[in-house]
């Protein structure tokens, strides 16, 4: 067992699937420079020492190009891992990604493959609107994509090598402040989940949620930052006697919604928290699948904590407004009772 | 290569498969026996034909909204596009494609992306794999006129042109986006003078005479596949139709469309072989013969053939076969 930040984990994923198979190679901005970031949060920093140019690929500021030559890249048989510098450029590409990787395999009737992967930054960090955005949901509504929401070390790097060897398109979220946080590029109230990660081998397998905390009362469902405010928030309700389950489904698509219809079934009652804006959410997606398929269990309304219907504000006053935060989410499990 | 190398009676015959597939597509489409909507590749047969001609097998093709005639000239074979035409489960795209999205990978023709510039950075994608792993492969990005003033345009070119990837952009252009005219499109007369902006060679060329666009084609994939990187074709042509299967046409002059007419590619072609000695008209008839049968077995395949299943929506969403 060795402890690392998430950014590590992921970097060693990175290097693990580029050792293994010479097919995967990075593309992306900032990755590869010299005296560089090593992508905009540090994860590629040194890769090209081992892999060198060829296969850590710097690519001018052009994220429809980037995504169109992970696309191509992957079609021509290599295992691209892309990135942006922050979610929010993934609109930029959105015609690469929504409707040429997501609908290749289909439109070819199943004989195309397109195995990309698509690392993003999201979550807000003080940077005003356009660099703040969680993007989930978004590609969570695109069939032919399969989302990934890492939030500890173990089921980064876990899930990251699992993305690599998938033969679809997958994005991986990363929440900015949980990537570590000690190094030349980490935020402002960054969290610090260091955490274990085995020395051997494993894969994080897609589609597999987790019970982060086991409770009888209240299923609370989050994902990257507020599987954390989540968790602050049962600590808070275990002193008021509220007994609260945390579950981190880790992947998006395809959910693992039996793992949350199961803990609903135990404790009758449902909140989700999530970063992302509340109207059209994935939230109200999970509110919607445990009200068709568990309702009868439910002893209480389901509760969606999350951002409000705004972009998100700069000011650090009203960013912590923004994000929903562990008192909140007590606030909304109170209700229930 | 002198121009008697060419292989002209091929290209011949290439041509006229698209120009009868086409024509036939159109007759099936009024008779309503194909749903949708087609965009057809009538009168631009020659910058298909000529530059696929070159392409071995293993090579890639990345088309457009109007793919029939890429996909044709790639080797995709004909019965399997007009069954996907009838949305029959024997069609290359098992009826998940359609008209807009034939493709064939196992011949190197990606299903056709049918968003304007689309192609183009996954043509400099595709180029970036095949030079990754070590084969001379290269990659055709073909687009209309119209894909130029797309942003994917400028990012696709720019990162071909950059890592020297073996890829051929070809734009066709036809002089109309839909009903647009270049002229208010373009403050430029050659879209190929913007490939020096990218560091590349570009290339104009009669994209109505094979024999340009082939020698044209040739000097660029030989290129390529050196790994001296991408170059920009542009084919000056014509659509001998319609953009789609509501058009008029009232945005084009009758006597602009004579001019074109009069430089079809296809009897341009049949002169210059007869004229050449290289093809009598008992030769020229003995082809079309064998068009005719060519899609005459294609179009009874199609209505032979079973319809998808509806829950067969549900399938492919997400890749399932073969090794990864």
């Amino acid at each position: 067992m060795a402890k690392m930040s998430i950014a590590e984990a992921l970097r060693q994923a990175i290097r693990e699937e580029m050792r293994r198979d010479a097919r995967v190679v990075c593309i992306g901005e900032d990755i590869d420079i010299p005296g560089g970031f090593g992508g905009a949060f540090t994860v590629t920093l040194g890769l090209s020492e081992e892999f060198g140019h060829q296969r850590i690929l710097n690519t001018p500021i052009s994220e429809t190009g980037i995504a169109g030559a992970a696309i191509g890249a992957a079609i021509a048989g290599l295992r691209p891992i892309a990135d942006v510098q922050y979610g929010d450029f993934l609109f930029c590409m959105m015609d690469q990604l929504a409707n040429q990787a997501a609908k290749m395999t289909y439109m070819s009737g199943g004989a195309v493959k397109v195995p990309l992967v698509m690392r993003a930054p999201v979550g807000a960090t003080s940077r005003g609107a356009q660099h703040a955005q969680s993007l989930e949901a978004f590609f969570a509504h695109i069939p032919g994509l399969k989302v990934v929401a890492p939030s500890t070390a173990y089921d980064a790097k876990g899930l990251l090598k699992s993305a690599v060897r998938d033969d679809n398109p997958v994005l991986v979220f990363e929440h900015k402040l949980l990537y570590g946080s000690k190094g030349p590029r980490s935020e402002a109230g960054a969290l610090s989940p260091i955490g274990e990660v085995p020395d051997e081998e494993y894969l994080v397998p897609i589609g597999k949620g987790i019970v982060r905390r086991e409770g009888r009362d209240v299923t609370i469902v989050g994902k990257l930052l507020t599987v954390y405010r989540a968790l602050a928030a049962a600590e808070g309700l275990a002193q008021e006697g509220i007994d609260a389950e945390v579950i981190d489904p880790r992947t998006l698509v395809p959910l693992d919604k039996e793992l949350i219809l199961e803990s609903v079934r135990k404790t009758g009652r449902l909140v989700i928290v999530e970063e992302d804006n509340l109207t059209g959410g994935w939230a109200a997606d999970i509110a919607a699948i445990v009200a068709d398929e568990a309702f009868f269990w439910l002893d209480a309304p389901i509760k969606r904590v999350s951002a409000p219907d705004t972009p998100a504000p700069f000011a650090p006053v009203m960013e912590q407004f923004y994000v929903p935060s562990a008192e909140r989410v007590m606030e909304a499990v109170r209700l229930l009772f | 290569m002198s121009n008697a190398d060419f292989p002209l009676i091929e290209m011949y015959r290439t041509m006229l498969t698209i120009r009868r597939f086409e024509e036939r597509c159109n007759y099936l489409f009024m008779q309503g026996r194909i749903p949708s909507t087609l965009h057809l590749y009538i009168g631009q047969e020659a910058t298909a034909t000529g530059v696929c001609t070159h392409l071995r097998q293993d090579d890639y093709v990345l088309s457009t909204h109007r793919p029939h005639g890429h996909a044709i000239a790639k080797g995709v074979a004909p019965r399997a596009i007009m069954a996907e035409l009838f949305a029959k489960s024997t069609g290359c795209c098992k009826a998940k494609g359609g008209s807009m999205h034939v493709g064939d990978i196992s011949v190197g023709m990606v299903p056709a992306i049918a968003i304007v510039g689309g192609n183009i950075p996954i043509a400099a994608g595709i180029g970036l794999g095949v030079k990754r792993l070590g084969t001379d492969r290269v990659a055709v990005s073909f687009f209309g006129e119209g894909a130029a003033n797309e942003g994917a345009f400028h990012e696709g070119m720019n990162m071909a042109a950059i890592w020297d990837l073996p890829v051929i952009y070809v734009c066709e252009n036809n002089l109309y986006a839909a009903s647009t005219p270049v002229s208010v499109a373009f403050k430029i007369e050659n879209i190929a003078d913007r490939a020096a902006a990218y560091g590349m060679p570009g290339v104009v060329v009669d994209g109505n005479d094979v024999e340009a666009v082939y020698e044209a084609a040739g000097q660029a994939i030989a290129r390529a596949r050196r790994g001296e990187g991408p170059t920009l074709i542009e084919c000056k042509t014509y659509r001998l139709c319609g953009h789609s299967r509501s058009d008029p046409r009232t945005y084009r002059s009758k006597e602009e469309e004579a001019a074109w007419e009069a430089n079809d590619p296809i009897p341009r072609l049949a002169a210059r072989l007869k004229a050449s000695g290289l093809a009598s008209d008992e030769t020229l008839a003995a082809i079309e013969e064998e068009v005719r049968t060519l899609i005459d077995e294609a179009v009874a395949f199609a209505e032979e053939s079973p319809p998808p299943q509806p829950t067969d929506t549900l399938q492919h969403v997400f890749y399932a076969g073969g090794e990864g």
